[in-house]
């Protein structure tokens, strides 16, 4: 080719390397040849040379973080006092703050009011109807959009009674009434503060990346210590676990407010709180509502995880099966959350894209004008104080639950006894000629070499800074004495994030080109991404029993739905007069995608990357209960230990590994955008 | 046209860089081009002086780019000027404390946005009662006040809407009567039909010759359009690179253009359209015969058809309606056949 058809080709052409990528292909090849050969024979080499350091991290350097942590927060809990009160007393006043909405709306739902207490308590007033619950959610889904969502929510909600989940779902349903008001507010106030303040913002954003990466089993550990095991600890845990994305929402939305409509807010002589209560924030309120969607999300998320310091309900439920190694049961609460996420996932998203509609005729008498809300109050009276009278309308007759829990447990059994022989097989495959393999380099790495690998590998793709900062956290990851899980850790989420990527990337490139292909497969994923992260452990372990193994098929499925969903929204995304650009230059279908769509995807394909590690390594923590033997394992055998130190370190590292990934992630997006001068 | 200035905007600049006030002051605030470009400072608005006459249309017209929206949003310190001074009823708007200027833009300014700044959530009603609202006006009185600014922009029937539910033009309908709601002596509009289909503007700009010849503001007025700032100004600025080329009217403009920059606008547009009778009469003689008498106030094009009609030329009379000059067939279509005068 001469130079001049070279200066023609288009800018679509950039997918190939740009001058300068020879250096770069020599640097890539070499990092590797060195990790790999370091990584076989760093065994031999510490015979050799008898040399312990170079597989263990030297004992003199370690850092004890751990005991300093443990050490701090017992002397937080045993020993501070401000005078008047201690610690511990400011502590308990929190919890009560929190536990006393969600006694009354406990009552409300499920307990009822009583006085006095134990076995003298006299009942003063009974919980609401089941039916009273279920006209309140069909009331919402109607008000929020159509009678077809109604129905929707209704059918959810009814499940929950007809199969046996009733009482557990309003405990849960509880906590998410209160859960979700602390963080939604909390985290809009937090948002406005951030968008009012650029330093509050700077301020803050380490602190959401933390809360956001950091294991939720890590900062669990603490909790438990400082409130004690109960509802309120679990409710603490789901709004820092749930808030990040609302702050982080709630500044986006209220930034893409258009400059012109806070111009016009200004010379028409709103203050500085005029503007932000009566002009930024109602014109960003839809954008704001899909934070609040996912506030509603994670909580549900954490029913499971939040049950282990003592929120009751499904979470529990599905706890307590999955110890018994009970299918039916597990499947069944399992079942429960899901359908209740679906219900509430629909009823926000409706809420957040929910059109104004004219306002009624004042002339009416109130129950023409609002028909619904005065039909629901009506239902709802009618059939809580009839409950006084009718048990079956109180609590949903038991004569009249469906269990599902036997279904399950043999349709399980009977996968297992039809079907064991070709599972094993295709796990041994797997695990023999996939995951050992990816193992054993990754845990020959000697300690240093992996410092240095890291901080190189960093550094050469998103700057020295980031290198320097890559090699301290892997650093600190050596200095606690972990760098063996953390390489354990290393290993799932590669594998996990490859076959995640390997399975979800073709499939969102079909559905970003093929409408029918998008309907069926977005349904699918947005199920898998309404699922809780703990329900996906339950079929696995049924079928693959505990291990690596059955971790990674959890891993893979939960951490599917990004590779997909971004890879659809790059192929869509494309500037259509580029593809028909290709089109008139003759490209055949191959060609279109090889040339033109998927490198124009790049940017995009690689955030669903970034957001498959992320999750991968969020379920990995999860998949510690079925027994591997990483950082996550580390993470929960503190919580059991209640050790907050040990469990604060491993959850640090955990986080480390992710944010480094992020950043690394993130720096090439940013250069292949650019690249492509894609903004 | 009273001559009052009402809006006494002198060496405005606003630039965008690192260390403005430093270099402001070692320039003198009248920094040239080179220093601009030497310091790499970006000057949007350059030593801008503009004097807006109580009553008149005044139209800023330019080129994207060529900052007359950073100069509307200084006029009404959306934007902070780095330099200069605006007067407004004999005070400095630049001095005024935050609540001085939130008082001013309460009562005596309105502004209409080019992509209308509705608010999304709040029903035209609501919207246009908004300014209101904010001062804190009772419900009674704003609604009632709102609807009365709903019936003059001709939409009434539509006020129980969502902008959404309007068409373009609609909407910015509801700019104009938001804007116009708290009766403001000042009323800036932002390149308010520029993103309007070709028929609609036509529309929108009758619209709004119709309710300033009822209203009478004093406005400052953004385009991009010449045609549309030709049309609609009592004078023109022509802003290029920040400064301004040509303050004049419109006329001034066609006959006169100061640069070439501003002749290149002109040489395009329908003189017969622009230029008055009074610009072309000749001195009057007193000797008929005449075949009428016409207002030297009209344009050619209004009036070639009745000056070609008759048989010999028309008087040209002044406001007060006593002759002054006369016209004949031949100097009418001179103008709109762009031949030049003899």
């Amino acid at each position: 080719m001469s130079d001049e058809t070279v200066n023609m080709t288009p800018v679509i052409e950039t997918g190939r390397p740009e001058k300068g990528s020879g250096g770069a292909w020599v640097f890539w090849t070499v990092l590797f040849a060195a990790t790999w050969a370091l990584s076989t024979w760093s065994f031999a080499l510490y015979k050799a040379l008898d040399a312990r350091w170079i597989i263990r991290f030297p004992a003199r350097f370690a850092l004890n973080l751990d005991t300093w942590i443990t050490d701090a927060v017992n002397w937080l809990v045993e020993d501070l006092s401000f005078g008047l009160f201690t610690f511990r007393d400011t502590t308990r006043f929190l919890a009560a703050i929190i536990e006393a909405p969600y006694d009354i709306v406990r009552a409300l739902l499920i307990d009822g009011f009583q006085s006095g207490q134990g076995q003298q308590a006299v009942e003063m007033f009974p919980p609401l109807s089941w039916l009273a619950v279920i006209a309140v959610m069909v009331a919402l889904a109607r008000y929020a959009r159509d009678w077809s969502l109604a129905a929707l929510v209704g059918g959810c909600f009814a499940y929950l009674a007809i199969f046996g989940q009733w009482e557990s779902a309003m405990i849960t349903l509880a906590s998410v009434l209160i859960a979700v008001p602390i963080g939604g507010v909390g985290g809009l106030l937090l948002g406005v503060a951030s968008y009012r303040s650029d330093r509050f913002e700077r301020a803050l954003r380490p602190v959401l990346d933390l809360m956001q990466t950091v294991p939720v089993f890590a900062y669990l550990v603490p909790i438990l210590v400082l409130f004690g095991f109960g509802p309120v600890a679990a409710l603490i845990a789901t709004v820092i676990y749930a808030m990040p994305p609302m702050v982080r929402n709630t500044t986006v939305a209220l930034q893409s407010v258009p400059e012109e409509v806070i111009e016009a807010g200004r010379m028409m002589g709103c203050g500085e709180r005029q503007l932000m209560w009566k002009v930024l924030i109602p014109t960003a309120l839809p954008s704001i509502m899909v934070g609040v969607n996912q506030v509603i999300m994670l909580t549900l998320n954490m029913v499971i995880i939040a049950s282990m310091i003592g929120a009751g309900g499904l979470g529990y439920d599905v706890l307590t099966a999955l110890r018994r190694l009970d299918i039916g049961g597990g499947i069944e609460a399992g079942v429960a959350i899901v359908v209740m996420a679906i219900a509430l996932d629909r009823l926000s998203q409706a809420f957040a894209e929910r059109r104004l509609r004219p306002l009624p005729d004042p002339s009416l008498p109130l129950h023409r004008r609002h028909p619904l809300a005065t039909g629901t109050l009506a239902v709802v009276v009618l059939t809580t104080l009839s409950g006084f009278f009718v048990d079956g309308l109180r609590t949903y007759p038991e004569a009249l639950t469906v269990t599902t829990g036997d279904f399950w447990a043999t349709g399980i059994e009977w996968i297992n006894v039809n079907f064991f022989d070709a599972i094993d097989a295709a796990k041994n495959l797997l695990l023999t000629w996939v995951m050992l393999p990816v193992k054993q380099f990754f845990s020959g790495i000697p300690w240093f070499w992996g410092i240095a690998v890291v901080g190189l590998a960093a550094g050469r793709l998103g700057g020295w800074k980031l290198g320097l900062m890559a090699a301290a956290m892997m650093a600190f990851i050596a200095a606690s004495g972990l760098w063996g899980k953390a390489m354990t850790t290393v290993y799932l989420t590669t594998v996990a994030v490859f076959l995640a990527s390997l399975i979800g990337i073709p499939l969102g490139i079909w559905a970003g080109q093929n409408a029918r292909a998008n309907s069926i497969l977005g349904a699918i994923i947005d199920t898998l991404q309404t699922l809780p992260s703990f329900v996906y452990l339950i079929p696995v372990v049924m079928l693959f029993r505990v291990g690596d193994f059955s971790a990674l098929i959890a891993m893979v499925l939960y951490a599917l739905a990004p590779a997909v969903r971004y890879a659809a929204h790059g192929i869509r995304s494309i500037d259509p007069e580029l593809i028909e650009a290709g089109r008139v230059s003759g490209c055949t279908r191959r060609q279109m995608l090889r040339r033109i769509r998927v490198p124009l995807a790049a940017p995009s394909l690689l955030l669903g990357l970034n957001q498959t590690i992320m999750l991968a390594l969020s379920m990995l923590v999860i998949t510690a209960l079925v027994g591997t033997r990483d950082l996550g394992q580390e993470v929960y055998i503190a919580l059991t230990k209640a050790n907050v130190g040990q469990g604060l370190v491993a959850g640090i590292s955990v986080a480390f590994i992710a944010i480094i990934a992020d950043r690394v992630v993130n720096a090439l997006a940013r250069s292949t955008r650019e690249r492509l001068g894609i903004k | 046209m009273s001559s009052e200035v009402l809006l006494d905007c002198k060496g405005v600049w606003k630039l965008y860089g690192a260390d403005l006030q430093t270099f402001l002051t070692r320039h003198a605030n009248a920094p040239s081009d080179q220093d601009l470009a030497d310091h790499n400072i970006i000057g949007a608005v350059r030593g801008v002086d503009v004097a807006i006459r109580k009553g008149e249309i005044f139209v800023i017209m330019g080129l994207s780019g060529s900052g007359k929206s950073t100069l509307v949003r200084c006029l009404s310190r959306l934007i902070e000027p780095n330099a200069g001074t605006i007067g407004y009823e004999g005070r400095d708007l630049l001095a005024m404390s935050d609540a001085e200027l939130i008082e001013v833009r309460r009562r005596k300014m309105g502004m209409v946005f080019q992509h209308f700044a509705l608010l999304p959530h709040l029903t035209v009603l609501q919207n246009v009662a908004f300014p209101l609202e904010v001062q804190g006006v009772d419900r009674k009185r704003r609604e009632t006040d709102a609807m009365r600014m709903i019936e003059t922009v001709g939409l009434s029937g539509r006020e129980g809407n969502y902008p959404r539910q309007l068409s373009g033009g609609q909407q910015q309908r509801v700019g104009i009567a938001r804007s116009l709601v708290t009766n403001p002596e000042l009323w800036f509009l932002d390149e308010p039909f520029s993103a309007l289909d070709p028929l609609i503007r036509r529309e929108m700009q009758d619209e709004f010759i119709r309710l300033q010849s009822m209203l009478r503001k004093t406005i400052v007025f953004i385009t991009h359009d010449f045609d549309e700032a030709i049309r609609l100004a009592d004078r023109i600025a022509v802003l290029k690179d920040g400064r301004i080329e040509q303050t004049a009217t419109p006329e001034e403009l066609m006959t006169n253009p100061a640069t070439p920059y501003v002749a290149e606008f002109t040489r395009h547009v329908d003189r017969a359209k622009v230029v008055r009778l009074q610009s072309i009469m000749t001195p009057f003689t007193g000797d008929g015969p005449w075949s009428g008498a016409l207002p030297g106030k009209l344009t050619v094009a209004e009036t070639v058809a009745q000056i070609d009609a008759g048989e010999h030329p028309f008087q040209v009379l002044d406001d007060a309606g006593k002759p002054v000059g006369m016209v004949s067939a031949r100097q009418a279509i001179d103008v709109m056949i762009g031949r030049p005068a003899q």
